[in-house]
């Protein structure tokens, strides 16, 4: 009974955030680095894409309650996301059109790139803060949990309770989704192939006649549908803040990183990655130990490897070492 | 002289901005945003060293800044001796463990061939090392922050004048940006930009929960000052003559003799608070001298030719048989050693330390607008740039404001859009920020004074 109670505290505490975490730092890691695989730049405005993204999907939220449409169970923010998911797109094309593809046409290197996504960071974060403020917004409704903690003490009679948030389940069913059609797409279809030979090499891609236009727009068009989505399942299950969105970049970025770079199925897995060893290294065993050991063992510290206050230096200090051992990414990326 | 026209234009109207601000807000307005204008000033001269002569990106600017702040509170501050007796010998130990772990490594590095083998040793010591560290550093953490929490419950400093922090600033950001240069240096630009800034972060999140060191997020308060206090000049003789003979117009309007006093009085204290700033500024701009004189002089030495030539084409510098690796490496502890003064300076200004300002996200980018904006590569540009954008980010918000109000002047007070507009005022600095670097990376990418080279 004490092992199955040992098991169900760690998938309560660790498993089950540490996968939807997981899932909303995948998503952004794919955005990064198809950005990075196919223009060719370290998107700097990546946290606050998604931040817009999010926002127009809250105003959306909002104007469908106020319409008195629902989902019944299911937060009202999954019929608002396609709607904001085509006003997302249409600003991505807007900067492209206005911002990107001047250098790019111009082949300025990517240093100069980088630096212009900082000042499109810079006007996003203003037109965020503009239009809906700086402050924290929840827009989650419908029902909360899928199990409740004591209702699965009940059922099961065990000691520890599970407690599954239905946005955690939302966000990983809808992650996995997006993710095979996306993989699906890239590896099977026309156009996702021309798109993966224009990322590996440029010149022979544009001599076997494939559009450099149409892959640089369809590009923009999956990123704004993963920045929205990613964006979005983050705040049905955290809160939508501004400057989180603009903080959570740097996860992202050692997500895209470890996994290696300029690969989306690195990224992938890079998000579980970070996230699991954020939270692994940070969580208190005490209670795992005590369920585990005989009394005389029990330790009487929390058995924390690190205090949670390291929980983004963790992350950090990965990426540095895959840096140091393996430049190029867990999942062998592109060689930088 | 006709060539540095648009250098002396361009100060010329910063200099006039500030003092419209002096006339139109308050002099000590003016001076606040002078002062800090200096200390950005001194932070862009660092990263445009990195960027403008060796081409590379440093996105670590926090991390050296809060170096440097903490450099001032560990020069400045009295030393705590209960917390010494309590857990100091523990401390030390840990210092001497985690050499003896450095050595170890080195060791290892140097005796042993590349291996497998090799990398998995200096895990296992490291590892062990660290559990070691925290079995004895543990004790001493908890007893030293046990000392009178509310006060003191950190280690202290040295208890010397504040202004040798600036240099003891230097040196600790030089330090880490050594470590750090040796580990990422290799990586290309775009990746090393990811790579310090999140090294950054790390060195803050250490800043901000080893309270042992730094008191963390309770702040440290109270640091000594180089300047006067405005309650002693206040008492001062020479100084209320001083403000007299300054205001003796107005005065001289005032015929009842207790007004007299009383406004005198109010002359005083403004004029105290004015002439601390102006001490502030005085030392902040000797040091801005210095390094422009410092910077100027390496930018036309034979090594300022080379570190270009490295910059502009690595491969045939390097054909030509200079160390690029080395030179990138001295390069990057320079910058970060005058990022850390910076810091220091900024401490010294403020008067206190507080590790939770430190927010890599925000200010980095900052600093990076004005280096681009200023001109990469020059260093009257680089200066300019400081002042330019801290000028621009302070005062946006009057700005904004006026721009509101003008463009929604036929709406009515209460119109739900011209409020919702009001209070999002403090956003328009950041929508300025952007656009302007959008605009300057557009049709002026080498800044508002490029780099100019010419043979002397």
């Amino acid at each position: 009974m004490d092992y199955i109670n040992a098991i169900v505290l760690l998938l309560n505490y660790i498993f089950v955030p540490a996968l939807a975490y997981g899932s909303q730092l995948a998503l952004g890691a794919i955005f990064v680095t198809l950005i990075y695989g196919i223009l060719r730049f370290a998107n700097f405005a990546t946290g606050d894409m998604m931040s817009f993204g999010t926002m127009v999907t809250i105003l959306f939220t909002w104007y469908f309650q106020s319409l008195g449409i629902n989902l019944g169970i299911l937060p009202t923010a999954l019929i608002a996301i396609p709607f904001a998911i085509i006003f997302m797109v249409g600003y991505m094309l807007v900067i492209d059109k206005f911002v990107f593809k001047y250098y790019r046409v111009s082949k300025s290197p990517p240093v100069q790139l980088a630096m212009v996504s900082i000042g499109v960071m810079f006007v996003t974060q203003a037109v965020v803060r503009i239009i809906i403020g700086p402050s924290d917004r929840r827009f989650f409704d419908g029902e909360k949990f899928l199990i409740k903690a004591g209702e699965f003490k009940e059922m099961t009679g065990l000691n520890e309770g599970l407690a599954i948030k239905s946005t955690q389940v939302i966000t990983i069913v809808v992650t996995l989704i997006l993710v095979s059609t996306l993989f699906w797409f890239l590896n099977k279809t026309k156009t996702g192939k021309s798109m993966r030979a224009y990322s590996d090499n440029e010149d022979l891609a544009l001599l076997s006649g494939i559009d450099p236009k149409k892959i640089v727009m369809i590009t923009w068009i999956i990123a704004g549908v993963l920045a929205t989505i990613g964006g979005a399942l983050y705040g049905l299950d955290k809160s939508f803040k501004p400057f989180t969105y603009f903080n959570n970049m740097l996860p992202i970025f050692a997500a895209a990183i470890v996994g290696g770079i300029g690969n989306p199925f690195g990224a992938f897995l890079g998000g579980y990655v970070i996230a699991f060893s954020e939270i692994l290294l940070t969580y208190a065993y005490k209670k795992f130990f005590i369920y585990l050991l005989p009394e005389s063992l029990e330790p009487n510290t929390l058995v924390q490897l690190l205090s949670t206050d390291y929980k983004f230096a963790v992350s950090f200090s990965i990426l540095v070492i895959v840096l140091l051992y393996r430049p190029s990414g867990i999942f062998k990326g592109k060689i930088l | 002289m006709r060539k540095n026209l648009n250098v002396i234009a361009a100060y010329t109207i910063m200099m006039g901005l500030i003092i419209l601000v002096g006339i139109f807000q308050s002099w000590n307005i003016a001076l606040s945003i002078f002062n800090l204008c200096l200390i950005s000033a001194v932070m862009t001269m660092g990263a445009n060293i990195q960027w403008g002569y060796a081409g590379l990106i440093n996105f670590g600017i926090m991390g050296y800044t809060a170096l440097g702040g903490l450099a001032a509170v560990l020069i400045s501050v009295d030393p705590v001796q209960e917390a010494w007796s309590a857990g100091g010998s523990n401390i030390l130990l840990s210092l001497l463990l985690i050499i003896g772990m450095a050595l170890a490594v080195r060791y290892v590095l140097k005796k042993y061939e590349k291996s497998k083998v090799r990398t998995y040793i200096i895990a296992t010591i490291i590892i062990a090392g660290i559990i070691i560290i925290r079995f004895v550093s543990e004790p001493g953490i908890e007893a030293i922050e046990e000392v009178d929490p509310a006060k003191t419950g950190f280690l202290g400093g040295f208890g010397l004048p504040i202004i040798f922090s600036w240099i003891v600033g230097a040196l600790f950001a030089g330090g880490l940006a050594f470590v750090i240069g040796k580990v990422a240096l290799g990586l290309r630009a775009d990746y090393l930009a990811i790579a310090t800034l999140l090294i950054s972060e790390i060195v803050i999140a250490i800043i901000k929960h080893e309270d042992w060191l730094t008191r963390g997020v309770k702040n440290v308060i109270g640091l000594k000052r180089p300047a006067p206090y405005e309650v002693n000049l206040q008492q001062t003789d020479w100084f209320i003559n001083l403000v007299e003979k300054f205001n003796l117009s107005k005065l001289n309007l005032i015929t009842d003799l207790t007004e007299r006093q009383s406004a005198l009085n109010q002359f005083v204290i403004e004029g105290s608070s004015i002439f601390v700033k102006l001490c502030y500024s005085g030392l902040f701009l000797i040091v801005v001298i210095i390094l422009l004189i410092l910077t100027q002089k390496a930018l036309y030495s034979p090594w300022g030719r080379m570190m270009r030539a490295i910059r502009d084409n690595e491969e045939a510098a390097n054909a030509m048989g200079k160390n690029v690796v080395k030179q990138h490496l001295l390069i990057f502890v320079l910058g970060s050693a005058i990022v850390g003064i910076a810091g220091a300076m900024l401490v010294t200004q403020d008067g206190l330390f507080t590790p939770g300002s430190y927010r890599p996200m925000r200010y980095t980018f900052l600093i990076w607008v004005m280096v681009i904006v200023g001109g990469s590569g020059n260093n009257f540009g680089a200066i300019l740039g400081g002042f330019v954008v801290w000028f621009l980010w302070i005062e946006s918000a009057p700005i904004g404001l006026y721009l509101v109000n003008l463009t929604t002047a036929g709406l009515a007070d209460t119109h739900f859009l011209k409020v919702h507009l009001i209070e999002s005022v403090p956003y328009f600095r950041f929508l300025m920020m952007g656009i302007g670097l959008l605009l300057i990376m557009r049709y002026r990418p080498k800044g508002i004074l490029p780099e100019k080279i010419e043979i002397k």
